[in-house]
């Protein structure tokens, strides 16, 4: 029983509208994903598609297993020796969770920008460069840093430095290198863990443009506490929250739809909750 | 006492907020005593060292350090540290060079690959290996080392690199300057690979992180994140493995074969600083022949007060870098 | 636009195949390097061990060294384990109050530069080679007065002090301030402080740092040579006259050509092997306690 609600947040959005259902495409494809800490489920159950440049945001209260899930989707909880999972997660229509699948060659398709700022202790330059040079990116390498340093919206600010340490830049100068790191070598998806939570509003605009500026190259999918955020810049949104059942407490995904009809008229009574601000 | 007396009594002792107590006086004099008393300790060393070779410095000067020479036949006697000095060098460089890779891999089997059940128990077991006195791996490479490597390996490396000057013909004993490298590899051994072990443990999760999350492996992960980001402390580990090497004169002595003069076969037998002292002090026969000793000890004690410096240096340089550093700790 | 081709495969990655094999490789490598280390120490016990097992007996305790005997008389090395008993303690009490009052002063009292130039030179005594000490102990003691206990066990105290003084310079450093601030509050001056309630709490670790120089010294040859080792053959307990030690008796035994000597110097190595692990051991054991004691992690 949904009703429409006044929207409570009144936020400027260059949201477009989004194409037809039929004409996007699916990337991930996630059923009954459960996702285990040590015995303790972080979050169950979970089963969402995204889809090919779009961006999608994953909010919810605190605790609620965003980040685990999200860190899924590129095999990033492998590094956790207590973690385990069951369920699958297709992308591009080829399960990534199998023990066949090389987490290596995953995560070079689908990146990863974190919640604190973590560039490495090299030069600007280096910090760019290094990812392509591993992994094999030879041709036009100024060329290449200089395109992702500008799709990161940072190349005025450094292009007369790039030989500087990268710990010498600013929190939000340092978070937009760390997505310049991640976009230079070209994956197919960058997940963002929270990525604006330590910066200032001004560095936090910044990124939320550059991924309405990126989504037609990239796909993204943005975990994210602030609400307004995810209001300004997703086009789906999913929401997750936490279920607490006589075993434990886990996460579970309540609803997932596009961004307009979570914040205007949400199908499950949780969600209006959430996003009306009355728990959370 | 009833609350009235006591207000009395306080009222009635001054309030000495300015004299120093006699204890505290007293424990600063005495604890401090200690702290200078360790300077002085260290000058004496140093003075004590130079006086003990003053008649060789008086007699030879400078040109000590390298003449290759060490003839205590009398009225003959002519002494000089070069050959030891290169012994030293060829030793201490080449166990380094053995040790290095060696420690950065067990390190890096420990904090990366290594299963957690065993992580616990192999650290100790690398850890022992530091424990085990010089004497009785000196023991050990005399009477089992030696002549294991005397038979086996010794004539392979011949046969197979002889070409080489390196690797001339083995000797006959097993004790060779060849014997003396694996000794210290295997002291160097735990030293560098204890701090290269907490150097890692150090490296930010995030840092790693980051580098995973671009797609590469974890040998790329190691080379081009963990390595740079400890490569101070690592630096530093490896220093402190050198004056291990340099200063070991028990196990050397032992297993080194004694000789002077610079030949480049590995299999000969030499002498280094520390282990020629240990040989020819006993049966040191002039004042003069004991003096060049104690000159080869002086010439040993400036290179080792050169290396800890370095040491130091580089851990202080490297904490500043990245906040606190746990190396130096032999 | 993604550079990678999406169909057939999307997760081939070209070129991930020989990455893949030189990380393979260099984990082979890291996980040899660790065998060998362990191997190492597995045969060096292994030998000591199989080599000292068969002469290690009771005699090899009690009864002295019967030089140049050609008879099969029960002889033994109580001369040197005792020497070593003697020389040790005395070092130990000579180095462990220095130790504590230096760290006790570097930590308590002394201001920031006076603290830094002396954990200098507390570093710089740490790296003076043990030989270059025997040196020096000669020079002090033994020139004009001949070698004795007391030498070898001042040497020894050189050599265990900067390892006494970092271990409890250490853990003094974990002693919480607010402990000291509760003290000082009360009334109570510095001296009663830092003696009545800082120390007990660090007895822990400074047990576990005088085990640990304890079993690094006892295993010292070089200064010993140069101040203790022109020795008779019969056990002493008096150390104004040169005592035999262990390490110094291995030394010596193994440069002889007697096998009967190799035995007995694998026995007492195998020994002198045993104390320094089981001291290790301790030592560590020990730590982990105080360690959880103080910060109660």
């Amino acid at each position: 029983m949904s009703t429409t609600i006044e929207p409570t947040l009144r936020v400027e959005t260059r949201r477009q509208p989004m194409p037809p259902r039929e004409r996007l495409e699916q990337i991930f494809d996630i059923q009954g994903l459960d996702a285990v800490y040590g015995g303790k489920p972080a979050v169950k159950g979970v089963t969402m598609e995204v889809y090919k440049n779009l961006v999608t945001a994953i909010i919810g209260p605190s605790g609620c297993g965003k980040s685990t899930f999200i860190r899924c989707l590129n095999r990033m909880n492998d590094l956790i020796p207590s973690f385990t999972q069951t369920g699958t997660i297709r992308y591009h229509g080829q399960d990534i969770c199998g023990s066949n699948i090389d987490a290596v060659a995953v995560r070079r398709n689908i990146g990863m920008v974190f919640q604190r700022p973590n560039p490495f202790p090299k030069s600007i330059h280096d910090n760019v460069a290094w990812g392509m040079k591993v992994l094999g990116i030879k041709d036009n390498m100024n060329d290449r840093i200089e395109r992702a340093l500008t799709q990161a919206a940072l190349w005025d600010e450094v292009k007369d430095r790039l030989k500087a340490s990268a710990l010498s830049l600013s929190g939000g100068q340092q978070q937009r290198l760390c997505i310049a790191r991640a976009i230079a070598v070209e994956p197919d998806v960058v997940l963002m863990d929270e990525p604006a939570s330590a910066l200032d509003p001004i560095a936090t605009q910044a990124i939320e443009e550059l991924m309405h500026n990126l989504k037609s190259e990239y796909t993204f999918v943005i975990v994210t506490h602030n609400m307004q955020q995810a209001a300004r810049v997703a086009d789906m949104t999913a929401f997750f929250s936490l279920e607490v059942d006589t075993a434990d407490r886990h996460g579970i995904l309540v609803e997932y739809a596009e961004t307009a009809t979570i914040f205007t008229h949400p199908a499950d009574k949780r969600t209006e909750d959430y996003v009306t601000g009355r728990f959370g | 006492m009833s609350t009235a007396e006591l207000s009395a009594d306080a009222a009635r002792r001054p309030f000495t907020g300015r004299r120093v107590r006699f204890g505290d006086l007293a424990l600063q004099v005495v604890a401090g005593g200690a702290a200078l008393g360790v300077t002085i300790l260290v000058a004496l060393i140093i003075w004590k060292v130079i006086e003990g070779a003053r008649l060789s410095i008086q007699t030879y000067g400078l040109e000590f350090i390298w003449r290759v020479a060490w003839n205590p036949v009398l009225g003959h006697e002519l002494y000089g540290a070069g050959s030891f000095i290169f012994g030293t060098a060829v030793t201490s460089l080449f166990a380094l060079l053995l040790a290095a890779p060696i420690s950065m891999g067990i390190a890096l089997y420990l904090t990366e690959l290594a299963p957690a059940v065993i992580r616990g128990p192999v650290t100790a077991l690398v850890e022992t290996l530091a424990a085990v006195p010089s004497v009785v791996l000196g023991l050990w490479g005399i009477l089992v080392l030696g002549p294991a490597l005397r038979t086996t390996i010794q004539p392979w490396l011949h046969d197979a690199f002889g070409f080489i000057p390196l690797f001339g013909p083995p000797s006959s004993a097993g004790a060779s300057i060849f014997t003396a490298i694996i000794i210290l590899t295997i002291m160097i051994l735990p030293i560098v690979s204890s701090i290269s072990r907490e150097l890692f443990l150090g490296v930010p999760t995030e840092l790693k992180e980051a580098g995973y999350g671009l797609g590469v492996t974890r040998w790329e992960v190691v080379r081009g994140v963990m390595f740079p980001y400890a490569s101070g402390g690592l630096a530093a580990a490896l220093i402190l493995g050198l004056g291990r090497a340099l200063g070991e004169a028990i196990a050397v002595t032992q297993v080194i074969g004694g000789g002077v003069g610079i030949h480049w076969n590995l299999f000969s037998g030499g002498d280094t600083l520390a282990s020629k002292i240990a040989a020819s002090y006993q049966g040191s026969t002039t004042k003069l022949q004991t003096a060049s000793l104690i000159y080869l000890g002086l010439i040993l004690l400036v290179f080792s007060l050169i290396v800890n410096l370095i040491a130091q240096w580089i851990v202080r340089r490297s904490a500043r870098k990245h906040g606190i550093v746990r190396g130096g700790h032999a | 636009m993604s550079t990678q081709d999406l169909a057939p495969n999307p997760l081939e990655v070209r070129g991930l195949g020989r990455r893949k094999a030189t990380n393979r490789v260099m984990e082979g490598l890291a996980w040899l390097s660790a065998l060998i280390a362990v191997g190492i120490l597995g045969v060096v016990i292994f030998s000591v061990a199989r080599r000292g097992l068969p002469a290690l007996n009771f005699d090899l305790l009690t009864k002295d060294p019967i030089p140049f005997s050609l008879t099969n008389q029960p002889q033994g090395l109580a001369n040197a384990f005792v020497g070593t008993i003697v020389i040790v303690s005395l070092a130990t009490l000579m180095a462990l109050p220095v130790g504590i009052l230096v760290a006790i002063y570097l930590n308590e009292f002394a201001p920031a530069a006076i603290r830094n130039a002396v954990t200098m030179i507390l570093d710089i005594l740490n790296g003076v080679p043990a030989i270059v000490i025997g040196i020096f102990v000669f020079g002090l003691f033994v020139v004009g007065h001949g070698q004795s206990g007391w030498a070898g066990a001042f040497a020894l105290a050189c050599l265990m002090l900067p390892l006494v003084s970092r271990s409890t310079m250490e853990i003094l450093a974990l002693v919480p301030n607010a402990l000291r601030e509760a003290s000082l509050g009360l009334g109570v001056p510095r001296w009663r402080t830092t003696l009545s309630i800082v120390l007990p709490q660090t007895v822990g670790g400074i047990v576990t740092g005088t085990v640990l120089a304890v079993a690094r010294v006892a295993g010292e040859t070089a200064p010993l040579l140069f101040v203790s080792s022109f020795v008779g053959t019969q056990t002493s307990w008096n150390p104004l006259h040169a005592l035999q030690t262990v390490p110094v008796a291995i030394f010596e035994l193994s440069e002889s050509p007697d096998p009967a000597d190799h035995a007995r110097a694998w026995a007492a190595a195998l020994v002198l092997l045993l104390f320094i692990l089981f001291a290790s051991l301790s030592a560590r054991w020990l730590a982990n306690r105080s360690r959880r004691k103080i910060t109660g992690r």
